[in-house]
């Protein structure tokens, strides 16, 4: 039960603008994930909304409240660190229990609260354990239970996956997915730079860069119709390709001409004063197939191939100072390496950015 | 001959001897005592790598040795002796100290010493490394506590006896009851009291000690820790007592235990203020007191001292190690 209304919200240290004019509604109940470069604001946009940073400029509303001024204890949120930030001399029960000691609950209260949150994430026989005897994942576990037993109406994660080896990361997703389920009403704020947790978990990703909002979506939105090519680059791996190309057919299908001569469709419709415009199209390594002469829209020798069984990545010769174009075809392919290739790629597939902003839009 | 060259000279000579000395020792361990040669030259390195550390503790040991362990033993042997060592008389000297009123009393003033002296510093310095912090002026603030610590003992004491002189145009308390018109007093003469007068100017001293070591200690905190602890609505007092004082706990016991040890060899400030006079003679300026007139005497006193101090030296020693770990 918790509506986080951020408005136009800004940070700067001193003269450093780091972000600025925020604006998101985020409704009870959703689970959030932040994701841009590293160095683009995560951290101190989720920091601001906890309350450990200062907000310079706008506002941050809960449920209807402006809360800019109020402490971080009486916004109603827990954080989970990406460093777990267990108090080393506490016990995992006492650390699980010291909000609740602090906010001066009865022992009884206490006890149950932290003996559930136990059970729920498998901690119960390490409850009189100091934090240093357990391993990175179980410590994780102690973190976000200590979130839990707070029943806050906001939870915060700060990349808490990101110190875990992989197989354990996976687990603790998981883990994670189904503390969202089990409480339905939580609102749930999280930080990533992992991909994959960022569209498994997300009821809608935000995208932060250049100090601000680059869009926001659920993940198949967002993977599927990005509104710029720095979403579209930035969702999905590898990145999309893009290529230049002028557009030399209008209406509810685009004809694009590429540079080397090649016409190009995309299913995004134009206008006729589009007609002749510099765009770019992208399209996403796994959306190429072997193509043809007719059907064709990259042709292109292939420096080097990775065959990772599942799908092979080929990588083509980089044109004119460009991006190399990738192309992830499913199977195994062999002896495509020093040979040229053409692929084609479904029109439906097929992006269309003028000045970096998506033709889709508009 | 000039003191220079003759430092050089020293220089050149204990360098070279210590480098002569650890490759001449492993060259005869290497090549005559354990050769890797024989019917099994495997085992004669294994035996001679085992033999190697030893070689280079030697000469620390030997050192230690003579300058520490002999001089223990020494002292206590000399302390079963008369005062001028010529007539072994068993325990007469402690059985003198514990008759002596005087004895009696520098033990119970040294426990009162032991009971404040460290924990009041230890106590002040958190506060002012946890107060100066975040201030701007922090550091000026910090160097200007710490500066107590560059003082001599004897130096601080002359300090400390203007501020109580009797005389009100000199000494600082007597400056201020004269300023309410009362009649002025000596601190260093009040009974009982002066005691704590006089553990004022250690406890001034060391306060930047302990501020340095504890300040350095609060740094290491993670930040995050207190974060949480600030999303779990810690009040500042909270923080500062459940957080931050538990986690450098083994910090404060080293301080307060290296203060401990310093109080218990400490006579300069009794020796220069009071002479041990109007009740406030502590062991070590007790001891100062017989030394060179009763040696053995003195050298008994030592020997209390010592059985003291080693308790909670070894505490000391285990909690730094703790600590380091
Ligand atoms: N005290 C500060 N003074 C000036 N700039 C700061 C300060 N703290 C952070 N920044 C800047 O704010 C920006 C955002 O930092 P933040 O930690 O939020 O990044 P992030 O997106 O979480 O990155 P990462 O993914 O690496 O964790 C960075 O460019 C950083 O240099
Ligand atoms: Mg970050």
């Amino acid at each position: 039960m918790a509506d986080l209304k951020l408005e136009n919200v800004s940070k700067s240290y001193g003269d450093v603008n780091v972000l600025k004019d925020i604006n998101l509604d985020i409704k009870s109940g959703e689970l959030i994930v932040f994701v841009g470069p590293s160095g683009c604001g995560k951290s101190t946009l989720l920091r601001m909304i906890a309350g450990l940073e200062k907000i310079t400029g706008g506002t941050l509303d809960i449920d209807g409240v402006r809360v800019n001024d109020v402490p971080p204890t009486n916004r109603g949120i827990a954080m989970v660190f990406q460093s777990y930030a267990l108090y080393p001399h506490m016990t995992v029960r006492d650390n699980m229990a010291f909000a609740l000691k602090i906010a001066k609950q009865s022992k009884d209260q206490i006890n149950a609260a932290v003996e559930k949150a136990a059970k729920m994430l498998q901690l119960t026989e390490y409850l009189d354990r100091l934090p240093k005897a357990l391993s990175g994942g179980q410590r994780q576990r102690v973190a976000i239970g200590r979130a839990i037993v707070r029943d806050p109406k906001v939870f915060l994660f700060d990349e808490p996956l990101s110190n875990l080896d992989a197989a354990l990361r996976v687990a603790t997703r998981i883990e994670i997915a189904q503390l969202k389920e089990s409480m339905p009403d939580r609102t749930m704020i999280y930080v990533t730079h992992d991909q994959v947790e960022a569209m498994t978990l997300a009821t809608r990703i935000v995208v932060l860069a250049n100090k601000g909002i680059a869009q926001v979506g659920s993940p198949l939105d967002l993977y599927e119709r990005p509104e710029n090519e720095f979403v579209a680059q930035f969702i999905g791996s590898p990145a999309m390709n893009l290529i230049p190309g002028k557009v030399t057919a209008t209406g509810a299908q685009t004809e694009v001409t590429l540079e080397n001569g090649v016409k190009a469709h995309s299913d995004v419709p134009t206008v006729d004063s589009d007609m002749g415009r510099a765009v770019n199209i992208g399209i996403r390594p796994e959306d190429f197939v072997p193509g043809d002469e007719a059907n064709c829209c990259f042709t292109g020798k292939v420096a080097i191939t990775e065959k990772l069984g599942e799908v092979t990545l080929l990588y083509f010769e980089p044109q004119s100072g460009r991006d190399a174009v990738i192309a992830k075809l499913p199977g195994i392919h062999n002896g495509l390496r020093g040979n040229s290739v053409t692929l084609a790629a479904d029109p439906a597939k097929v992006h269309l950015f003028a000045e970096g902003r998506s033709l889709l839009y508009r | 001959m000039s003191p220079i060259l003759q430092g050089l000279i020293t220089i050149v000579l204990g360098v070279g001897g210590c480098v002569t000395y650890f490759y001449l020792s492993n060259l005869v361990l290497d090549k005559v005592i354990f050769p890797p040669k024989g019917r099994d030259p495997g085992r004669n390195i294994n035996r001679a790598n085992m033999v190697r550390p030893w070689l280079f503790l030697l000469p620390a040991i030997l050192a230690l040795g003579t300058y520490l362990a002999y001089p223990v033993v020494g002292s206590f042997w000399r302390s079963l002796f008369n005062r001028d060592g010529s007539q072994f008389i068993g325990l007469g000297n402690y059985e003198k100290l514990a008759g002596d009123d005087t004895f009696r009393q520098a033990v119970m003033n040294n426990f009162l010493w032991v009971l404040f002296v460290p924990a009041l510093a230890t106590f002040f310095g958190l506060m002012a490394a946890q107060l100066t912090d975040r201030l701007k002026w922090g550091n000026f603030a910090k160097s200007l506590i710490f500066m107590p610590m560059a003082i001599s003992f004897v130096g601080a004491s002359l300090i400390w006896k203007f501020v109580y002189a009797n005389n009100p145009t000199i000494g600082l308390i007597n400056a201020v009851r004269d300023y309410f018109h009362l009649m002025p007093v000596d601190p260093l003469q009040i009974p009982f009291w002066n005691n704590f007068f006089l553990m004022v100017i250690l406890i001034w001293i060391q306060t930047g000690f302990a501020m340095v070591i504890l300040s350095g200690a609060l740094r290491g905190i993670p930040e995050e820790t207190v974060e949480a602890a600030v999303l779990d609505g810690a009040n500042a007092f909270q923080l500062f007592f459940k957080i931050k004082v538990p986690q450098i706990m083994s910090t404060i016991v080293v301080v307060w235990t290296t203060i401990t040890i310093l109080v218990l060899k400490v006579f300069d400030i009794v020796y220069a203020t009071t002479g041990g006079n109007f009740g406030t003679q502590i062991l070590p300026s007790y001891m100062m007191q017989y030394m060179f007139r009763d040696d053995g005497r003195a050298t008994a006193v030592a020997f209390v001292i010592m059985i003291i101090v080693l308790p909670v030296m070894i505490w000391n020693i285990i909690q730094a190690r703790k600590e380091t770990r």
